[in-house]
């Protein structure tokens, strides 16, 4: 234990990179999600094929050879990101072909009533997402993204391997300083486990409030 | 060296890269064929009747599912030589991998049982079954079909885990993809040939899963 407290700073600055590279690139990933899973829900083609591809594309490969194209490929290709970009770009176009795939799932599963009530209304396209559709989807949804922000919380220890110093980083770093690795190796797993249950707590916070005074189908 | 996409260069990194294919597609494999074990075991230990194994088993699932692959491969790597067990890496990655997905199997496995109806377990009962019979014939057959596309998403998810393995020097193909493309300094080819071998390698699984499926479901 005297070990960890002396590489202690090592470790801070691991955990903030880590909550860092997780909020950036969830939000990108939720924008995303959104976006791409109403473009895949559309009936019309001319949306529906880009996002299908998309979709495909980045569930089909791996998100470390995602990573690895931003990092090492992108600079022959004339652009320059910084590894910071690189993570959160590849990590929130990765999640956020994922998560496409709940927005769809989930606005398939609004019941069709509901959008013959918006048309019957006289709702228009935007007004039906944004008033009826969306609200009730996002309460589905919610425990799909937090399973999500989970797998992407340990993902981002993936951007060790393009030179950010994130918690996996430190980690391997203090490993080689210090030549011992079961400590080090079991205290980043136990602050691993702290981030995520922290997170899947907040998300379940985040769901009882969307679905305050609501009942909907698939949420008790 | 001045295009863009050099076909004659893809073409000279093709062996090493099919080579790294070969190991992907075993380590996905032997992956697989543990983490069915494994998710066997674990969920044996979450139904057992005494407290504190399906305590110790509840547990050790939410640790596999919480904490990241890539530092459970790093504790598996560099803590088991220091206990006296030396392993090749590349079954140290089928290991990690087998235990970070059996988490996952065993949850699926849950579920499939819970989805056999009540009756069918006294039915078993008031025939006079016995408890290997009955699963022989009865529960598993029905238990195994709902289980294949939970099961076939663990084997495509695996299989796209399987470049964190590089990061313990396992031979596969993201490892010689950039392996390749250090020594050249021409990362273009091997890191987009890698993400496109991927790419195919899912969508062939998920071809499979599909055909597997269809044949299963006729006798339902």
């Amino acid at each position: 234990m005297a070990l960890i407290w002396q590489y202690r700073f090592d470790f801070l600055i691991g955990i903030l990179w880590t909550l860092k590279l997780s909020v950036m690139s969830a939000a990108l990933a939720f924008v995303l999600s959104i976006f791409a899973g109403i473009c895949r829900a559309s009936r019309n083609s001319f949306v529906r094929i880009p996002a299908s591809i998309y979709v495909e594309f980045f569930r089909g490969t791996s998100a470390l050879a995602q990573l690895f194209w931003l990092f090492y490929v992108l600079p022959y290709l004339g652009v320059n990101l910084s590894p910071t970009q690189c993570a959160t770009l590849g990590l929130g176009l990765c999640f956020g072909a994922y998560g496409a795939e709940v927005v769809r799932g989930c606005i398939d599963a609004v019941p069709k009533d509901q959008i013959d009530a918006a048309a019957a209304l006289n709702f228009s396209w935007f007004h039906t997402m944004r008033i009826v559709i969306l609200p009730e989807a996002l309460i589905m949804m919610m425990p799909l993204f937090a399973n999500l922000l989970i797998e992407l919380i340990k993902a981002t220890s993936l951007v060790s391997l393009i030179t950010i110093p994130d918690l996996t980083f430190q980690a391997k770093a203090i490993i080689s300083k210090s030549y011992s690795s079961g400590n080090v190796l079991l205290v980043t797993l136990a602050i691993y486990l702290a981030i995520s249950l922290a997170a899947s707590t907040g998300m379940k916070r985040i769901e009882t409030a969307l679905s305050h005074g609501r009942v909907v189908r698939g949420v008790r | 060296m001045t295009e863009l996409f050099s076909w004659d260069f893809a073409l000279e990194v093709m062996p090493p890269l099919l080579r790294g294919a070969v190991v992907t597609f075993l380590a996905t494999v032997g992956g697989f064929a543990a983490s069915l074990i494994v998710g066997g075991v674990l969920l044996g230990f979450c139904r057992s009747s005494a407290a504190p194994i399906a305590l110790f088993g509840r547990s050790l699932v939410e640790l596999l599912r919480s904490t990241p692959l890539l530092i459970q491969i790093y504790f598996l790597f560099f803590v088991l030589p220091e206990t006296g067990i030396v392993l090749d890496p590349v079954v140290t990655g089928i290991v990690a991998l087998g235990l970070y997905h059996g988490a996952y199997v065993a949850e699926a496995y849950r579920a499939g049982f819970d989805s056999i109806p009540r009756g069918q377990w006294d039915a078993v009962e008031s025939l006079r079954f016995s408890r290997y019979a009955a699963l022989r014939h009865l529960i598993l057959p029905q238990a195994i079909i709902p289980l294949i596309p939970a099961l076939g998403n663990t084997f495509i998810t695996m299989l796209k885990d399987t470049p964190i393995l590089a990061a313990i020097t396992v031979p596969e193909m993201m490892f010689e993809a950039n392996d390749v493309g250090s020594q050249s300094f021409r990362y273009i080819e091997p890191i987009t040939l890698a993400a496109i071998g991927y790419l195919i390698m899912s969508c062939i699984a998920a071809s499979f899963i599909h055909l597997l499926q269809n044949n299963l479901g006729r006798y339902k």
